[in-house]
Order: C-alpha cells, then sequence, then structure tokens
C-alpha cells in the first residue's frame, strides 16, 4: 500500500536515531566498561535519590505553578476575536525565537548579585538579595521557559469550547467557580494532561537551567548524567544508568497523566 | 383582561462595540403565554433573548421579572432557562447527566433528581436514551434533550433562540407542534427567538414583530397577518402586494390610478401611504368591468394555487388563484375594500 510504503523513510529514522540509542543506553547502564553484566550501576542510582528526589519536586512545583499561570492565561486568549487570538500566541511564541542559552543567561543578569533587580532595589535602601543561585531561581528559569508549552495545548483544547456552553453552564446555576469545576476543567482535561507532560518532562532532565541560575548547589538529575559523560567524573555506565532509571520513571508518569485523561471524555469535544 | 406580565423590558438600550444594537426598547411578556420574537437577521431579536436570560447587561433601561428590578442578578439566579441555537449540550455528559446537570447543582436528592429527569425525558419521547452520548445522538434528539435540560428546573420562563434552525423541514413541524403542546401543558411561559414567519404564527399566542432594534408591531398571528401595522411586516409576514398610494378622505384610497373604496380613516388628508394587498386576496374576473387589469406574465404552480404575475402598466401584481390563466392572456382583477390594507409610510426602509 502507498500509505505504508510512504512510513518507510520515518520508521528507519525511529530506528537508527531512537530505537538504537535507546537500547544502547539500556546496555551500557548493565554493563562493565569490559562488557561484562552487571546490575551494580543500577543500584549505584541509589545514592543520588536525593538528586533525583529534588529533579522532580523542582520540576513538579514548576509544573504546578505554569499550570495555574497558563490556565486562566489561555482561557482569556481563547474568549479573543481571531485576530487577538492570534497577536497573543504569536506574543507568548516570540521570545521562544530567541535561544534557549540566551534566554536563561538573560535571567543571569537579572537575578545576579549585582542585576538589574538588585541595582533597582539599592536605590532603596534594599538588597542586595539572595536571588541568583537558589532553587527558586532555578524554578523561575523552568517557568519562563516552559511555559508556553503550558499555554499552547490548553489554548488549543479550550479554543474548542464554545461561548454557549458556558452560557448554559452559568444558564443551569453555575457560578464562575461551578463553572470551572463542571464544566470547563472536564473538557480541559486533554490540555491539561499534555501540558504537565510538556512541561514537566523537560524541566524534570534540564541541566542547563540549574547549572546557570542553581550554581553548584543546587545540582540536578541533568547536571548528574551529564558529568558521567562530559564531566570530571566520566562515567558513561553509570550515567546510562541515571537515564534509564529517569526514563522509567517519567514514563510512570506519563502513564499515570494519560490514565487520568482517558477517564474522562475531555476528548469527545468536537 | 387581568393578565400579569412576567417579563418587562423598559427602555432598553444595548450596544456592541459602539454600534446600537437596541435602542430604547420596551416590550411586555405576559405570564404563561407562547411569545415570538420575529424578524429578520441583525434586527435585535436574540440580543433581547439574551437581555432577559442575563447574558447582556443593557447599557440603560430596567428588565423586570415578575415586578422585580433584575438588571444586576446574574443568569444562574434568574428563574429563567435558555434553548440554546446549537443546543450547547455537554459533550462530557451523557444525556441524563445533561438534563440532570441543573437539579444537581440546586443539590436536590438523588431520587428526585432521577424521577424528574426521567419524567422530562418522558415528556420530549426520550426514554431509554439517558445512558447515551451526546454525539450518538440525531440533531433532533439533540434537540430535545436540551429542551428537557431547560424545563427540567421549572423556569418560570423558557427561552428559545432559534431551537428548530438546524432541523430539516419535517421534524422542525413536528417539534413545532410538541413544543406548543409542552407549552400549554406545563404552564409555562415561552419566549421564542425565529426569523421564521410561518413558525411565528403556527405556534405563538402574540407575536413582536422587530426589525433594526426596533418593535414594528406586537399582537395575535391573526392580527399580524390581517392587519399589519406597516409595509416592513407586511411584507416579512407572508407575501404581499406593496403600492404607493394617496389617502383621499376617509374609506377613499387612490392607487395604480384608480380610486378604491376601503375600510380605513384617519388619515391625513392627501396622505402618502403604502397600500398593501395579499396576493390571495386579489380576485381575477372579467377584464371588461375590472378595476385593475393587465397581462398575465408568469405562472407558477404551488400546489394548492397557482401564483401568477400579472403585469398592469409596469407594477406587477402577485396573485394567487386556484384557476390557471395562460400566460399572455389578458386579464382583470378586483379586491374587497377590507382586503385594502392601508399603511402610514415608513420613515426608514426595511
Amino acid at each position: 500500500m502507498k500509505s505504508k510504503s510512504a512510513a518507510v523513510p520515518y520508521l528507519i529514522w525511529m530506528v537508527i536515531f531512537i530505537v538504537v540509542p535507546l537500547v544502547l543506553v539500556a546496555y551500557y547502564a548493565v554493563t562493565t566498561p569490559e562488557g561484562q553484566f552487571t546490575i551494580s550501576y543500577i543500584s549505584q542510582v541509589g545514592e543520588y535519590t536525593a538528586v533525583l528526589m529534588r529533579s522532580i519536586w523542582l520540576a513538579l512545583i514548576a509544573t504546578v505553578i505554569c499550570l495555574f499561570i497558563a490556565y486562566p492565561l489561555a482561557f482569556i486568549i481563547s474568549r479573543r476575536s481571531g485576530n487577538g487570538q492570534r497577536t497573543m500566541i504569536m506574543l507568548i511564541m516570540l521570545p521562544m525565537w530567541m535561544n534557549f542559552l540566551l534566554r536563561t543567561y538573560a535571567w543571569m543578569t537579572i537575578l545576579e548579585k549585582n542585576g538589574l533587580i538588585n541595582r533597582f532595589l539599592s536605590n532603596f535602601g534594599i538588597g542586595p538579595l539572595e536571588m541568583i543561585n537558589t532553587q527558586g531561581a532555578v524554578v523561575l528559569g523552568m517557568i519562563y521557559n516552559y511555559l508556553p508549552f503550558m499555554i499552547l495545548p490548553l489554548y488549543s483544547v479550550m479554543t474548542k469550547i464554545p461561548n454557549s456552553l458556558i452560557e448554559a453552564a452559568q444558564d443551569l446555576g453555575c457560578n464562575t467557580k461551578k463553572i470551572l469545576t463542571k464544566v470547563l476543567i472536564p473538557l480541559t482535561i486533554p490540555g491539561i494532561s499534555s501540558g504537565i507532560i510538556m512541561v514537566f518532562i523537560p524541566s524534570v532532565s534540564t541541566f542547563i537551567i540549574s547549572r546557570m541560575l542553581g550554581g553548584g548547589g543546587n545540582l540536578l538529575v541533568g547536571d548528574l548524567i551529564e558529568l558521567q559523560f562530559l564531566g570530571n567524573a566520566y562515567n558513561p555506565n553509570l550515567g546510562a544508568a541515571i537515564s534509564l532509571v529517569l526514563m522509567v520513571l517519567i514514563l510512570l508518569c506519563m502513564s499515570i497523566t494519560n490514565q487520568f485523561g482517558d477517564e474522562e471524555k475531555g476528548e469527545l469535544l468536537k | 383582561m387581568k393578565e400579569e406580565n412576567i417579563v418587562s423590558l423598559r427602555n432598553i438600550s444595548v450596544d456592541f462595540d459602539g454600534d446600537p444594537i437596541l435602542t430604547g426598547l420596551d416590550l411586555d411578556i405576559r405570564d404563561k403565554e407562547f411569545v415570538t420574537l420575529l424578524g429578520p437577521s441583525g434586527c435585535g431579536k436574540t440580543t433581547t433573548l439574551r437581555t432577559i436570560g442575563g447574558f447582556i447587561t443593557p447599557k440603560s433601561g430596567d428588565v423586570f421579572f415578575d415586578g422585580v428590578r433584575i438588571n444586576d442578578l446574574p443568569p444562574h439566579k434568574r428563574h429563567v432557562n435558555t434553548v440554546f441555537q446549537r443546543y450547547a449540550l455537554f459533550p462530557h455528559l451523557n444525556v441524563f447527566e445533561n438534563v440532570e446537570f441543573g437539579l444537581k447543582l440546586q443539590k436536590l436528592p438523588e431520587h428526585e433528581r432521577r424521577q424528574r429527569v426521567q419524567e422530562m425525558l418522558e415528556l420530549v419521547n426520550l426514554s431509554g436514551f439517558e445512558h447515551r452520548n451526546i454525539d450518538q445522538l440525531s440533531g433532533g434528539q439533540q434537540q430535545r434533550v436540551a429542551i428537557a435540560r431547560a424545563l427540567v428546573n421549572r423556569p418560570r420562563v423558557l427561552l428559545l433562540d432559534e431551537p428548530l434552525g438546524a432541523l430539516d423541514l419535517k421534524l422542525r413541524k413536528e417539534m413545532q407542534i410538541e413544543l406548543k403542546r409542552m407549552q400549554q401543558s406545563l404552564e409555562i411561559t415561552f419566549v421564542y427567538v425565529t426569523h421564521d414567519q410561518e413558525e411565528a404564527l403556527t405556534m405563538s399566542d402574540t407575536v413582536v414583530v422587530m426589525n433594526d432594534g426596533d418593535i414594528l408591531q406586537v399582537g395575535t398571528p391573526q392580527d399580524i397577518y390581517n392587519e399589519p401595522k406597516n409595509a416592513f411586516v407586511a411584507d416579512f409576514i407572508g407575501e404581499s402586494n406593496i403600492v404607493d398610494g394617496v389617502m383621499y378622505e376617509d374609506f377613499l384610497v387612490e392607487f395604480a390610478g384608480r380610486k378604491f373604496e376601503c375600510v380605513d380613516k384617519g388619515f391625513g388628508s392627501l396622505e402618502r401611504v403604502d397600500v398593501v394587498i395579499r396576493p390571495e386576496d386579489l380576485k381575477i374576473v372579467d377584464a371588461k368591468t375590472a378595476p385593475l387589469t393587465g397581462v398575465v406574465e408568469s405562472v407558477i404552480f404551488k400546489g394548492v394555487h397557482y401564483e401568477m404575475i400579472v403585469d398592469a402598466h409596469g407594477y406587477k401584481w402577485m396573485v394567487h388563484s386556484t384557476a390557471c390563466e395562460e400566460p399572455g392572456t389578458f386579464v382583470g382583477m378586483e379586491v374587497r375594500p377590507f382586503d385594502i390594507h392601508i399603511m402610514h409610510k415608513m420613515e426608514v426602509e426595511g
């Protein structure tokens, strides 16, 4: 069949660049440099539980905050006229045209001891505040960089909700809070779950943000993995083991969110 | 007659982005009546309905419900429910849950909710559909769910915004009869918005004809049809011949180059007027003695009657007749005095 043969190049691509590397990661994780089977690297990951937990915790905070910022914003955008919607989405995408590193560097100069905020505050005799090299700065970096990934899926679900549905809810006795819990949230579950995945996964595995904004003290699992491959700790097998564990954890998270999304009938909305 | 107004609109003005939609509208709706707001699209009928529902806050003027001013009452606190144009059913809920929605918000006990939903589904002939998903229903069935969902709350007034617009003709006719039956058996007020004059005439106790944000005429279907107040109403309610005329004195009007007896009075002397004659009120007679003569231009068979266009010195009259005349025939037409409707010229043409 035509459609099948058209898929062949993609299939080859996926096998070479996705399946093979994944198998390699798994292979390295359970072998010694000499090629002997071992689970010592996997069990060694246990030593870094604190780092892993910190990564998950910070990523979780960033995801929740993103959700709370993005949800009302996406709703407001979705109620605008066509032109208003395009303009606002454009403004949200605009920072993403800038290089990721550059954006994060910009935050460094803002948050630094002699940065923009502290210099401004010193005019009033306040500060300098400790902002850079804190967990707060890392979370801020995650939110700033990944917020659009929360807004876009929410927005795309919300534009499909006609105003009359909200009016019908009002008509039948919903106040603002009830509109949210009885109609809006159930109908936007697919957007919420894909937004969560799209923010949580890059947040939990980031290493640039934590290194630039978190200083040395806030090592995340991404930094840990990087150290094993490019850093002084050079130990690709351990790095692969940590990656594998992280991947399993993420898959677990995803399946939970997906389960939650499937139970609701939000996808019925056309 | 001592009937109470359930909804009163007083001097209502509504703007959209600076465009005036309604300007100083007054309307009284009597309790337990089937009232239709009729008019072409953009005439402000839906805006009027939404003002009653609470979805639009008027720029000025007052909305009274049962004698109480409700301008600032949000929709969820009004004893009014709406059937929306495109049904607006909740896609994440099934038929039963959709109908139950309002009752749940009122925190009624479960057995009472169940009983009332069942009753209502029976009323709209949807018993047995409780667990269907909304997208498994036909347009007509969705329409019934929307009606049940609104009526189950036992509103004092049901607002319907062109509810039958998306249905085919046969289904529409059935639903018209059913809606009327429901309104009568439940004894509540229906306010119905439509642009379909036939629908309005079929169902209503009172028809409100609107154009350009103004109410042109309020009356029974018979009044509106037989005694249209102006040429716009006459033209909008069924087809009409509308010609320029001059009122000579009471009971005498001149049009088409002749003077005719009529039953209207109270116009100014030599006032220019619109003369409206329904196609079915023109009778084909022998040309020799007829007051109006012309040449049959075209004939269309319409089932019950033939629709003929008769060219009389440039003005084309539409005549409905059960007898057929061949095109090209020279015919006469006459009209009885009480079938000649005289109307003041409208300042703005619709």
